[in-house]
C-alpha cells in the first residue's frame, strides 16, 4: 500500500551528477578514489572485512557494473556506474525512525548523521536502488555524501572542489552541478543528450542523471 | 530479503501477546473471563512483549541509541511503533498489576480493557505499516499486509490464552475459547492464503531496463563490480534453496493452520488439555516460519543489480 506523498517542495539547488553511459570504460578509478577520500576523512573509516581473504568485502559508496544489451551480433557491453542518486523525493528520509537519515535543504544532498543513526538499516530497504550500505564496523548506515567535506572546500583549489570519483575519472564520463540550474553543464548535457532517470517507475525523481550509449555505426 | 532472526520473534511473539491481551480484554468485557485467569493472561502477555522488545533490539547496530528512535513519528511508521509498544507494555503491566488485587473496579477494567484493543490494534498498524508502506516492495505494499498481522495476531493469542487457561485448570473457559480460536485460526488462513494468491502472481514493475534505462529487448548483468559480497547481496537475498523455500511455504500453512484446526477440533470434542498444547506448539513454530517467509518472499528491486558476481 503506498503512502500518499505530498508533492515534494522544490529546492532552489540539487547538486548531482550525470554519468555518460557513451564514455565511461568501466575502469573502476571512480570506485577506488571514492572509497580513497570518504576512508580518509573526519568521518571515519569505511571498513573492509576480511580484505586479504577469499571473499574480501567492504563498504563502498560507489560501485561500477557491466551489463550486456542485444544480442549477437548487435552485442554492446556498457559499465554503469552505481551511487546515491540523491532523490528530490528520497524515499529512505521519511521512514528514518531517529532522523538521521535528511535531505539538505541549501543543495539538495541526501545525507546520514552518522553520531543519530541506530544501525536498524530501515533507510535501505527503503531505496529502491540499493545506494545504501551498512558498515560492518561501525556499525552505521553509509552512502555517498557528493564529497560534502570537498566541494565546499575552500582551502582545496577550486577545480578540486568536486567529487572524488569526478576528479578520478579518465574519460570524463562523470559530470557534476546544480540541476536546477539551466545554464550549468549537467543540466545543459540532460538537455542536450537525453539524460534519464533510473526506476522512475517509482517516482522518486532522482536528481543524478545518466546519458545514454549512442551506437557509431561502421 | 534476509529474515533477521531478530525481527520474526519480536513480530511473532509481540503478535501472540498482543492477541492475548485482546483475548483478556473481550472476555473481561463480556464477563465471560474468571478472575484470576485475567491476572495470568495479562501477566503472560507482559513478559511476551517485553521479550518481543528485548529481541527488537538484536535488530539494531547502536541499542544504546535506540531512545532517539521516537522522533519522527509525524513520518515513519517504525518510530510510531517504537512509540506505541513501551506504551502498551505499561498499560498491560498496570492492568495486570490491578487485576491481581482482590478488588478492581468493574469500570476500570472495562476502561482498561478497551484501551488494551486499541492499543493492540494500533500496534499491528504500525508494525505492519512498516511493511506496506514501501511501495516498491510489491509483496508488502497492500492492506492485506496489516490484515494478516492482526489476523495472525489474534489467532496465536486465541491459542494461547486457551492453552493458557487449560494449564491454569479453568477448562470451562477453555471450552469456551475453542470456537474463537477455531475461526480466528481458519479466517487467518483465509486471508494469509489471499495475500500468498496474490503474491504468485505479482507482475514486478521495475526490471533490468528501467534499472538502468538501457533501451534493448535483452538486458543482462554480466557483473555487479566485485567478487566477495557487500551489504547488498546480504541484506537483499534470503539465500535458501528453492526447494527449501518451497517448504517453508507449505509447512507454514500446515503447521500454523492445519494442525492446529484439526487439533482445536479434538480439543472442542474431548476437551483434552494436549490438544490444546499440541495446537500452541504447533502454531508457534510455524509462525517462525511463517515470519521468514514473509520476509524472504519480498523481491527488493535493489536486486536487479546484484545478478552475477561476473
Amino acid at each position: 500500500m503506498s503512502q500518499v506523498q505530498e508533492a515534494p517542495e522544490t529546492l532552489a539547488k540539487q547538486l548531482a551528477l550525470v554519468i555518460d553511459l557513451n564514455v565511461c570504460v568501466g575502469c573502476h578509478a571512480c570506485v577506488t578514489s571514492c572509497k580513497e577520500w570518504n576512508t580518509s576523512g573526519a568521518a571515519g573509516p569505511l571498513s573492509d572485512l576480511n580484505a586479504y581473504g577469499e571473499r574480501p568485502t567492504g563498504t563502498f559508496f560507489n560501485r561500477v557494473q557491466t551489463f550486456e544489451a542485444d544480442t549477437f551480433p548487435n552485442t554492446q557491453t556498457i559499465h554503469f556506474p552505481k551511487s546515491c542518486l540523491h532523490c528530490e523525493d528520497p524515499p529512505c528520509v521519511p521512514v528514518c525512525p531517529t532522523g538521521a537519515s535528511y535531505k539538505r535543504k541549501e543543495d539538495g544532498i541526501v545525507l546520514v548523521d552518522y553520531d543519530k543513526c541506530i544501525g536498524c538499516k530501515y533507510c535501505s530497504w527503503a531505496c529502491p536502488y540499493g545506494a545504501r550500505e551498512f558498515d560492518e564496523e561501525r556499525k552505521v548506515m553509509t552512502k555517498c555524501t557528493l564529497c560534502v567535506d570537498r566541494i565546499y572546500d575552500e582551502l582545496l583549489p577550486p577545480q578540486d572542489r568536486k567529487p572524488a570519483c569526478v576528479k578520478a575519472c579518465p574519460t570524463g564520463a562523470r559530470l557534476f552541478g546544480d540541476v536546477k540550474d539551466p545554464d550549468s553543464e549537467v543540466s545543459q548535457a540532460i538537455r542536450e543528450r537525453g539524460g534519464y532517470q533510473l526506476m522512475p517507475e517509482w517516482e522518486t525523481q532522482p536528481a543524478n542523471h545518466y546519458l545514454p550509449r549512442k551506437v557509431t555505426k561502421a | 530479503m534476509k529474515p533477521a532472526w531478530s525481527i520474526i520473534l519480536f513480530t511473532t511473539i509481540g503478535g501472540a501477546a498482543q492477541g492475548m491481551a485482546v483475548v483478556a480484554a473481550v472476555t473481561t468485557l463480556s464477563g465471560a473471563a474468571p478472575q484470576g485467569l485475567v491476572a495470568q493472561m495479562l501477566w503472560t502477555s507482559l513478559a511476551m512483549l517485553v521479550a518481543a522488545l528485548v529481541a527488537s533490539f538484536f535488530h539494531l547496530g547502536h541499542p544504546l541509541r535506540a531512545w532517539r528512535a521516537i522522533l519522527m513519528w509525524r513520518t515513519s511508521w517504525m518510530s510510531r511503533e517504537v512509540i506505541v509498544l513501551p506504551a502498551y507494555i505499561v498499560l498491560i503491566g498496570a492492568w495486570a498489576l490491578l487485576a491481581g488485587t482482590a478488588q478492581v473496579d468493574g469500570n476500570v477494567a472495562r476502561v482498561l480493557a478497551v484501551l488494551a484493543i486499541g492499543g493492540a490494534a494500533l500496534l499491528w498498524v504500525c508494525t505492519a505499516m512498516i511493511y506496506a508502506c514501501i511501495r516498491f516492495i510489491q509483496e508488502w505494499a497492500h492492506p492485506l499486509t496489516i490484515v494478516n498481522y492482526f489476523a495472525l495476531g489474534l489467532a496465536s493469542g486465541a491459542v494461547s490464552s486457551g492453552a493458557l487457561a487449560m494449564l491454569a485448570g479453568e477448562t470451562a473457559f477453555a471450552a469456551s475459547l475453542a470456537g474463537w480460536a477455531l475461526a480466528a485460526t481458519a479466517l487467518a488462513w483465509i486471508t494469509r492464503g489471499l495475500s500468498l494468491r496474490r503474491n504468485a502472481g505479482l507482475k514486478l514493475r521495475s526490471t533490468p531496463q528501467s534499472a538502468t534505462g538501457i533501451q534493448a529487448a535483452r538486458v543482462v548483468q554480466t557483473s555487479m563490480g566485485f567478487t566477495g559480497g557487500s551489504f547488498n547481496t546480504r541484506e537483499f537475498f534470503h539465500g535458501a534453496s528453492l526447494q527449501a523455500f518451497r517448504m517453508a511455504k507449505v509447512g507454514f500453512q500446515v503447521l500454523v493452520f492445519a494442525v492446529p484446526l484439526a487439533s482445536l477440533a479434538w480439543a472442542v470434542a474431548t476437551g483434552s488439555a494436549g490438544a490444546w498444547l499440541l495446537a500452541l506448539a504447533s502454531q508457534a513454530a510455524g509462525l517462525l516460519v511463517e515470519r521468514w517467509f514473509f520476509f524472504a518472499q519480498a523481491r527488493h528491486p535493489q536486486n536487479i543489480y546484484y545478478q552475477v558476481v561476473s
